[in-house]
């Protein structure tokens, strides 16, 4: 079994303390956007993609399973959340848990049938199943079919942070960011991300070392599906809409190039990916379905020449990891 | 009962594109290890080459039927000499990807130049009208599909299955190294099994034109859905996949007459029960 990526990490002591640099450099980057003129609005859907990426990298970088379908959970929590918070009229702290919990419910649900096959029919699967998942928001009537759910109010988290001011809500969308990241991190520098590594990089031997293969598979799906889903939701706040193109497999596909882009199985990758292809479908939206043929065009490139993606060149380049 | 009957019929076509989309794919898959994620957009290419055909050239669907597998497929070998053949020796994963980019590239340039919405392309002269089987009324057309198709799929079957080349082919999925060794140009073979493949989905395309009319995101849905079908019955075997697409063409025009509702989701529904029951599919070798 060949592996889907070629970042591999090196040492463990020293890229960590790497990893903490950069981290804490990219904190204090993100902490100072209010106060540069970039438009916040711009740098919050990074942020939410970020997060999506980052989860969705925990699930093809570390456990070498592509989902083609990871839509799915940043659409169904975006549902829930924009549900919750205007027919319930929920404080906004219960809107994005009840989003998360319809993620994971979604996740443990869907993970059970997708992990029963590997490699390439994993993909197929996951793309099917969000594609089912698609066709049911779009004949339930709580999504409003075409026109999605609209003017979703943004309230005020623990009574205290009015999400309506938009510096306010850039720093809790950071920090919800933040606390996705970190867990992704954690995860993947756990034994348990160790364990997922093994399975990636030989199944058959990490079975017969006694590792159930398919409850750690299963795992990291839910939880990528479950922070998927906890990026759907602060989502919400920020385009106050909840509509089918997060369902769309068109959906499925950005996330994957954001993750190829950035670096498949590097911290960091997503992250940046993220932020290359939000920023590039800001700039280029005047051109119509010729983004469509530019991310086509990208995917095929980095798939032939530029499989590390940028932040796994650049770690290549000074060998280190990050 | 009338209702019933056409749907089964509208069942049938349906289930001639899977079966004959999801061949491509197995025979694609067992040669290149690529599950082509261009298929959708390659059928509706050959969809598009009948209509320029018709409209710029005066040729009508028969030169069709005939020119556009063989234009679309060329194209698929200029696709495979250009740009799969540097996969090989990566991630299986990988070929779903470049695929993926190439669907989108495909998709988006034809966006860009007929927009979303249908291109009208008339049934020949020679196959308008019905016939009435007492039972029910059968427009001579989608008769025509029907058993056009499944012909199409008995002579890949027998092709691959039965005949010297075929055998080579076979071969040459278990041991693409040993093949190479008896001295069989085994490049040459993938390069025209990814071409086959293509073909036939162009012919689907064709097929399909005058019935779905011709719209630049016709195969994007459907492609998702032949993926259904190729997961519920495995790429092992040729005959497997059609008897599975049209069985589960059969099975959705069954549900659009007693439950509409769940007719884009059977397809789906079906794949997950079967993943439930027999994970390697109905037909298929565990991965």
């Amino acid at each position: 079994m060949s592996v889907i990526t070629d970042n591999t990490k090196l040492g463990q002591s020293r890229s960590l303390r790497d990893e903490m640099i950069v981290f804490v450099a990219m904190t204090a980057l993100l902490a100072i956007v209010p106060f540069t003129g970039l438009y916040p609005f711009f740098v919050m859907q990074g942020l939410c993609f970020a997060l999506f990426a980052c989860a969705f990298n925990l699930l093809i970088g570390y456990g070498g399973l592509l989902s083609f379908g990871h839509a799915m959970f940043l659409g169904t929590a975006g549902y829930f959340t924009a549900h919750a918070l205007k027919e319930w009229g929920v404080t906004p702290e219960l809107g994005i848990v009840v989003g998360t919990a319809g993620a994971f419910a979604l996740a443990v649900l869907t993970g059970l049938v997708a992990i029963r096959r590997q490699g390439i029919y994993f993909a197929m699967i996951t793309l099917a199943l969000s594609q089912l998942v698609f066709f049911i928001y779009l004949q339930t009537p709580f999504t409003h079919g075409e026109d999605g759910i609209q003017g979703i109010p943004q309230g005020t988290l623990f009574g205290l942070f009015d999400l309506s001011k938009p510096t306010v809500l850039y720093y809790v969308i950071l920090v919800g960011f933040l606390i996705g990241f970190l867990i992704v991190f954690r995860a993947i520098n756990s034994p348990f991300g160790e364990v997922l590594k093994s399975i990636r990089e030989n199944e058959q031997r990490a079975i017969s070392l006694g590792y159930k293969a398919d409850q750690y598979k299963l795992l990291a799906y839910i939880l990528s599906g479950t922070l998927s889903g906890f990026a759907g939701s602060l989502k919400v706040f920020v385009a106050q809409n909840a509509s089918l193109t997060d369902v769309h497999w068109t959906m499925s596909g950005e996330i994957v190039l954001m993750t190829l882009v950035g670096g498949l199985g590097t911290v960091f990758g997503p992250v940046v990916g993220a932020f290359v292809i939000v920023a590039m479908q800001q700039y280029l939206a005047g051109f119509g379905q010729w983004v469509t043929v530019i991310q086509g065009v990208i995917f095929v490139v980095c798939v032939l020449t530029f499989r590390r993606g940028i932040v796994g060149e650049i770690a290549a380049y000074f060998k280190r990891s990050l | 009962m009338q209702a019933l009957y056409a749907q089964l019929l509208v069942g049938l076509i349906n289930g001639s594109f899977y079966a004959l989309l999801s061949l491509g794919l197995a025979v694609i898959f067992g040669m290149l290890n690529i599950i082509n994620f261009a298929h959708g957009a390659l059928y509706m290419m050959g969809a598009f080459c009948a209509y320029f055909l018709l409209n710029g050239l005066g040729l009508n669907y028969w030169y069709a039927l005939i020119i556009s597998p063989l234009a679309v497929g060329l194209f698929g070998i200029l696709l495979e000499r250009t740009l799969l053949r540097w996969l090989t020796g990566l991630d299986h994963l990988y070929g779903l990807l470049l695929t993926f980019g190439i669907a989108l590239i495909i998709q988006g340039v034809f966006q860009n130049y007929f927009g979303s919405s249908g291109l009208p392309y008339a049934i020949p002269s020679q196959l308008q009208g019905g016939v009435n089987l007492g039972f029910m009324f059968l427009p001579i057309y989608r008769g025509w599909v029907v058993i056009f198709s499944l012909a199409v799929c008995l002579a890949t079957w027998y092709l691959i299955e039965r005949t010297r080349l075929g055998a080579y082919l076979r071969a040459a999925t278990e041991n693409p190294a040993l093949v190479r060794a008896f001295g069989i140009n085994v490049p040459r073979m993938i390069t025209l099994t990814y071409g086959l493949g293509i073909g036939l989905a162009a012919l689907a395309g064709v097929l399909s034109a005058p019935i779905n009319q011709v719209r630049p995101l016709m195969g994007a849905d459907l492609i998702i859905v032949v993926f259904a079908v190729v997961v519920i019955g495995g790429m092992g075997s040729i005959m497997g996949s059609v008897i599975t697409g049209f069985t589960l063409g059969v099975v959705e025009g069954l549900t659009k007459y007693f439950y509409p509702e769940a007719s884009n989701t059977v397809v789906f529904v079906l794949m997950v029960l079967v993943l439930l029951v027999k994970p390697a599919g109905l037909t298929g070798r565990t991965t």
